[in-house]
């Protein structure tokens, strides 16, 4: 290790107790086996569809549930996992939706993209590219119309910030000052379009000024500087309806999806992001700073691991849906079987 | 009985329903201080002030958005679109999102919402500014979609719209808002998927919904002149459809016509002749036949626009190809 990474580490964990620091390690650790185990699931042909995972972004997660309150929402993206892990979502629901199965998060019919758990404060779930931006809006919006003091997360990725919805729905945030903090989760790509290609300036909060909303920009590399920062957008938002941009630099160390061999990036890269990594540093500081023996690391990692291999056990021996269940949800009314006797399914009226 | 027009109807639809219940708002562009594009809701703004009626910038996507996640927290917006050429720009919001929410969250969100505003064909806008679009919305499972005529059907049909639990699509029309009618001093709900027979009749069967409702009475006025009676069924509910009220004038006239805004393919014409010749083969005798717009964008020259308009003469045209009488 050399002395200025040991230095800026040493900063970072400046005043944070041993248990904090396990705590945070813990979280991220949760999220990273859970994908781990989610990516080898999909090999093994076990999960379809499209997953994308967040490995090297949990801190992000991690920090955000700390930062917001009970009834504070977070809306997001496809790439969605480490919210409801980080937030309580059981485990093993989560990997039951990846399998497509009943006892899925959203009963099997939403799959890796579309994560709802509002009991948590997980709000989405959305996989067209910024659309969830305006709803996030409107959530926000029904927080100042009630005034339930509610503050709305709403989380993009870099790739996001180009489409229309998210400059309509940042417009009217702006306009209502609306109690919401967006996040942009600059991982580097877009797909597999790096921002310099994308964006016409290397820094995405300097859009905040056009939308009157306050800014903060850092790189991502613990879960307390992260929780701080979040915080301060958070308060902000709930105090003086306020809206801000924050840009949130940090690496996806996996493809875009499961399908993507991330073959437009150099190893040296990679392993210069390594060095950044939230979940290794705070690993590196809890041996070194810490002093925490190596037995007890590997007794949490070997705990946070039975987890999840009794989720992804549970997913896998899991009904699937029963038949009738895709009459359910579709309107309010109850079981829907279309609109037309002439169109609806055999065996039903 | 009080005689509004159909502006008046939606605005009164809307003010009793904001009263009745706080949670019911209208967000639109030019909804607040200019009263409306179209004066539907003069008079709101100073009623309720600005929390509840509320202007917005030009951000179809973004109100259109704004609306289903306040709808997502136990709201119930109404969501004017000046023109629904313009939900073109949301359409995403209401196709993804709108439609679909209830069932991508198992039932964890419910989205009970609005969208309402002119619909199809006005006088001489242009291709970009005269499209139907029930055709676009009655093919997503997940909507209900409303097309009035009267004023009675626009209030009775706007409160239910704005009780009901899902996402409805309530299309209006520009060149109808000044139509006038009689409407009750008393509450009154109309429930969705059930057509209004307009005009009753016994040879032939017109179906028709919207703007298609004034063209098709006078196609029939034209027609009886000629001892061709029929009877003209205004749909009112696109989705649900009340198959059955088609089905049953049908199998009495065993003739039908099919005259609304929209082109030909696709679209609810097609899917109104597609259950008639499934549910009442046999009792037909003659070709379901459509009378809509020419497969054409819409020109902005009038005697050009006619033509590709549906016409009660165009209409008289397959009502008396239908009934064999040329």
């Amino acid at each position: 290790m050399d002395a200025a990474y040991e230095a800026k580490l040493r900063a970072d964990y400046d005043g944070q107790s041993r248990e904090d620091v396990l705590r945070d390690y813990r979280e991220m650790l949760r999220i990273r086996r859970f994908e781990e185990a989610a990516a080898r699931a999909y090999t093994r042909g076990k999960i379809s569809g499209f997953l994308h995972l967040y490995i090297g972004q949990e801190a992000i997660a991690v920090a955000t549930k700390q930062a917001m309150e009970p009834g504070d929402r977070v809306v997001s993206t496809y790439r969605t996992h480490g919210f409801a892990v980080a937030l309580g979502s059981d485990t093993k629901a989560c990997a039951a939706e990846l399998f497509g199965k009943a006892a899925g998060l959203v009963g099997g019919v939403g799959g890796s993209m579309h994560f709802f758990d509002k009991e948590r404060g997980l709000w989405g779930g959305y996989a067209i590219v910024g659309n969830h931006i305006p709803v996030a809006a409107g959530h926000a919006f029904a927080s100042q119309y009630t005034g339930d003091g509610r503050v709305t997360l709403c989380f993009m990725g870099d790739g996001a910030v180009g489409i229309g919805p998210v400059h309509e729905g940042m417009t009217m945030a702006g306009i209502m000052k609306l109690p919401i903090v967006f996040v942009v989760e600059n991982n580097q790509y877009s797909m597999g379009t790096p921002l310099k290609r994308t964006l016409p300036v290397e820094d995405i909060t300097s859009r905040a000024a056009g939308y009157g909303f306050a800014s903060d920009r850092f790189h991502v590399t613990s879960v307390q500087e992260t929780r701080r920062r979040l915080g301060e957008a958070i308060e902000r938002a709930r105090k003086d309806g306020k809206p801000t941009l924050i840009e949130l630099i940090t690496y996806r160390f996996r493809g875009h999806s499961m399908s993507d061999p991330a073959k437009y990036r150099q190893k040296e890269e990679v392993d210069r992001w390594r060095l950044n990594d939230p979940l290794e540093r705070a690993l590196m500081a809890l041996k070194t700073i810490y002093q925490v023996p190596e037995q007890e690391l590997d007794a949490i990692d070997e705990a946070i691991v039975a987890e999840m291999d009794a989720a992804y056990e549970f997913a896998d021996k899991a009904p699937a849906p029963a038949p009738e269940a895709r009459f359910d949800n579709v309107m309010a009314e109850g079981p829907y079987y279309g609109d037309s006797a002439t169109t609806r399914p055999a065996g039903v009226e | 009985m009080p005689i509004l027009q159909i502006r008046q109807a939606i605005r009164d639809a809307m003010k009793e329903e904001m009263e009745r219940d706080e949670r019911v708002f209208l967000m639109g562009e030019e909804v607040g201080y200019y009263n409306g594009a179209y004066k539907c809701s003069e008079g709101l703004l100073d009623h309720f002030g600005p929390k509840r009626v509320i202007d917005t910038p030009i951000t179809e996507t973004g109100f259109a958005g704004i609306g289903i996640g306040a709808a997502m927290c136990g709201l119930r917006p109404i969501i004017e679109f000046m023109t629904f050429n313009f939900s073109a720009v949301a359409f995403d919001q209401i196709l993804n999102n709108a439609a679909k929410l209830r069932h991508m969250t198992h039932g964890q969100f419910a989205v009970p919402m609005v969208f309402r505003g002119p619909n199809a064909a006005a006088h001489m806008l242009g291709s970009t500014h005269s499209q139907a679009f029930e055709h676009f919305y009655a093919h997503i499972p997940g909507l209900k979609v409303i097309a009035v005529a009267t004023p009675y059907d626009a209030k009775g049909l706007l409160k239910t719209a704005i009780r009901d639990e899902n996402p409805v699509l309530f299309l209006e029309s520009e060149l109808m808002y000044s139509v006038k009618g009689e409407v009750p001093e008393e509450e009154y709900l109309i429930p969705f998927g059930q057509a209004d027979i307009k005009r009753p009749g016994e040879q032939v069967t017109v179906i028709t919904w919207g703007q298609g409702v004034p063209v098709a009475l006078k196609a029939a006025e034209l027609a009886a002149a000629e001892d061709l009676s029929c009877e003209v069924i205004d749909l009112r509910s696109l989705r649900p459809m009340d198959e059955a009220a088609i089905i049953a004038s049908v199998k009495k006239t065993n003739r039908a016509v099919v005259v609304y805004h929209g082109w030909p393919n696709g679209g609810v014409g097609c899917d109104v002749v597609a259950r008639i010749q499934e549910l009442a083969f046999d009792d037909l005798d003659a070709p379901v036949l459509r009378v809509c717009y020419e497969d054409l964008p819409m020109p902005y020259a009038e005697n050009l626009e006619n033509l590709i308009l549906p016409s009660p003469e165009r209409a008289l045209a397959a009502i008396r190809r239908v009934a064999y009488k040329r």
